[in-house]
């Protein structure tokens, strides 16, 4: 028990400090989400309001809706961060020091996702600060109640990431998550635009959009900032996490990868 | 906010379960009926089949009767809140769109958009007593808080015209900016706003010499200057705030109006028309007409709280005490 602890202590360590090392990690993380938030959201303003629909009881804005959607994308590029950091760790050695420990491998790989869904919070709630600078704000209690839904959607993209790295074998592969994880996966969600919008271009894309655990994710932490619960929202992520984290635990095992080494 | 609403409504209701919770009244144009809201719970409680195409919405002093303009039949319908059945009609010339009660409870002034007149109804003997030749297009009525002065605004000949109410004559009339909509005198009575729906300003009037006071002009960023148009507006009665409906730019302007400033810009439904403000002023309810709801805004914070959907085109709203 104390060993885990320890392990747990030591993994959470050293994320917090590749994370305070890498500012230009940091600045990027909050940059981007700003960006977006004011020269796109200020390119497609809806001055007209958006329509009505939950958790919203009146008309909003366009950089109103877009907030939660950042918020999920400040921990999609986390999560795929910290599967980078994983390959990078690999080809420098101090994975194969890490899977050598006595402690139980799952432990280690939820030590590592804990670590990373940590790192991400601070990262969302960095950005929700600066937003309410620039007057798009929610009340204290939507802050609060965001904080489930971060570390539930923080745990499910983490462990997204780890399933990824447990299949990427050299960094320069990871270029390729850009482009077939994060961008689809970001852009084929509700982080931009609602579902009735994109059914209105097409009904395939707005199946994908209700499918994507992303949109999910996104609509969990959009309804936690007003105080509410997407339940049907819960349970998509929950699912999607045990698929991920099942998957990643896999990819890791150990006796796979003995036969893997032998073939 | 909205759990605090639903908070007090709920003890509201255990604990004085005789007790009904004040209403707000809005006339639907389009459906010829009256939705009433609920303000606890801010819900639609009660939809009633008026005449043809309800527009100008008031209570009695009292709160006794409703009184409403059925402009397509021509007539002004009162109304029994409590069982919100048509008691009788009231003779109002034709098209009746807008109209004022006066302080004495007793004399309706109503504009007939077709007519270019000013009919003045005792609403106790059920008679016309006066009309009034006016502009073309009478749209805005207004009477000054000591009964002295009614005002007609008409659309077309870009007038406010002052009328005596003791001669029941017209004594002034001041040019506005194009199509005048709505006017209200200020609660101490020393000056008369007009909004211009395609001027695009709201004109102050000094009520003593009738002469401009000052004039409001309306910008919201991303938004196309013909598409900000003021139509009805309300003022609280501490004289912090006048709230104006935009019209197709869906906003309502905050004034203030001592300095005549525009200070906020406040997110609603579409094409916003009129409004009406709950009995202590907490709260503010515009009619939305093209979405087809009401929205909520909360005075104090200048913040939309909730819009709730109504009959088709809401057009006016008015506030009822049940206690």
């Amino acid at each position: 028990m104390r060993a885990a602890l320890i392990c747990l202590v030591a993994i959470v360590h050293r994320e917090a400090l590749r994370f305070v090392s890498q500012r230009g990690r940091f600045l990027a993380a909050i940059v981007r989400p700003l960006v977006w938030l004011i020269v796109f959201a200020a390119g497609f303003r809806a001055a007209l309001g958006l329509s009505i629909q939950p958790p919203y009881q009146t008309y909003i804005t366009y950089e109103i809706y877009i907030v939660p959607g950042l918020c999920g994308m400040v921990q999609l590029f986390s999560g795929m961060q910290s599967s980078l950091s994983l390959v990078y760790d690999r080809e420098m050695g101090s994975m194969r020091l890490l899977l050598t420990s006595p402690i139980p491998r799952w432990w280690l790989l939820f030590c590592k996702l804990f670590a990373s869904t940590a790192i991400s919070i601070f990262q969302v709630y960095t950005f929700l600060a600066i937003a309410a600078l620039t007057g798009i704000s929610f009340s204290p209690a939507g802050y609060l109640a965001v904080l489930p839904a971060l570390i539930v959607n923080g745990l499910m993209l983490g462990a997204l990431g780890l399933l990824l790295s447990s299949t990427i074998r050299q960094l320069e592969n990871f270029a390729g998550v850009m482009n077939f994880v994060i961008f689809p996966m970001f852009f084929l969600s509700t982080a931009l635009y609602p579902l009735w919008k994109m059914a209105e271009a097409s009904t395939i894309l707005r199946d994908i959009c209700a499918f994507n655990p992303f949109s999910h994710g996104v609509e969990l932490i959009r309804f936690a900032l007003y105080g509410q619960v997407d339940w049907m929202a819960l349970l998509w992520v929950l699912v999607a996490f045990a698929i991920f984290l099942s998957g990643s635990l896999w990819g890791y095992d150990p006796s796979r990868s003995m036969v893997r080494r032998k073939a | 906010m909205r759990i605090l609403w639903q908070i007090t409504g709920l003890a509201i209701g255990m604990g004085l379960s005789i007790a009904t919770a004040d209403e707000i009244w809005v006339s639907n144009e389009k459906d010829d009926t009256i939705s009433v809201i609920d303000i606890d719970t801010l819900e639609v409680t009660r939809t009633i089949d008026v005449g043809e195409r309800p527009r100008g919405i008031t209570f009695a002093i009292d709160h006794s009767v409703l009184y409403l303009c059925a402009s397509d039949s021509d007539t002004v319908q009162v109304i029994d809140p409590e069982t919100g059945k048509i008691l009788h009609e009231l003779p109002s010339g034709e098209d009746p769109e807008q109209f004022v009660l006066h302080p004495d409870g007793k004399h309706l002034y109503i504009a007939n958009e077709d007519d270019a007149i000013t009919t003045v109804v005792d609403t106790d003997t059920r008679k016309v007593i006066a009309q009034i030749d006016v502009g073309i297009e009478p749209e805005g009525m207004a009477v000054s808080p000591d009964g002295k002065i009614a005002i007609t605004t008409s659309e077309t000949t870009n007038m406010a015209h002052w009328i005596d109410t003791g001669t029941q004559e017209l004594f002034a009339n001041t040019i506005v900016d194009q199509r005048p909509r709505h006017a209200e005198f200020t609660h101490d009575g020393s000056e008369l706003w007009v909004s211009s729906e395609i001027g695009g300003t709201i004109t102050v009037f000094d009520r003593e010499n009738q002469q401009e006071k000052a004039k409001i002009e309306f910008e919201i960023q991303g938004i196309h200057p013909d598409r900000v148009q003021p139509v009805g507006f309300e003022m609280t009665r501490d004289g912090q705030h006048v709230f104006v409906a935009l019209g197709p730019a869906n906003h309502i302007a905050v004034v203030d109006p001592k300095t005549y400033e525009v200070t906020d810009y406040i997110l609603v439904g579409r094409r916003v028309w009129h409004m009406a403000f709950n009995g202590d002023e907490s709260l503010l309810f515009t009619t939305n007409g093209v979405s087809g709801d009401v929205t909520v805004i909360d005075v104090e914070s200048l913040e939309p709280i909730k819009s709730i959907k109504v009959g088709r085109f809401p057009w006016g709203a008015a506030y009822r005490p049940t206690n």
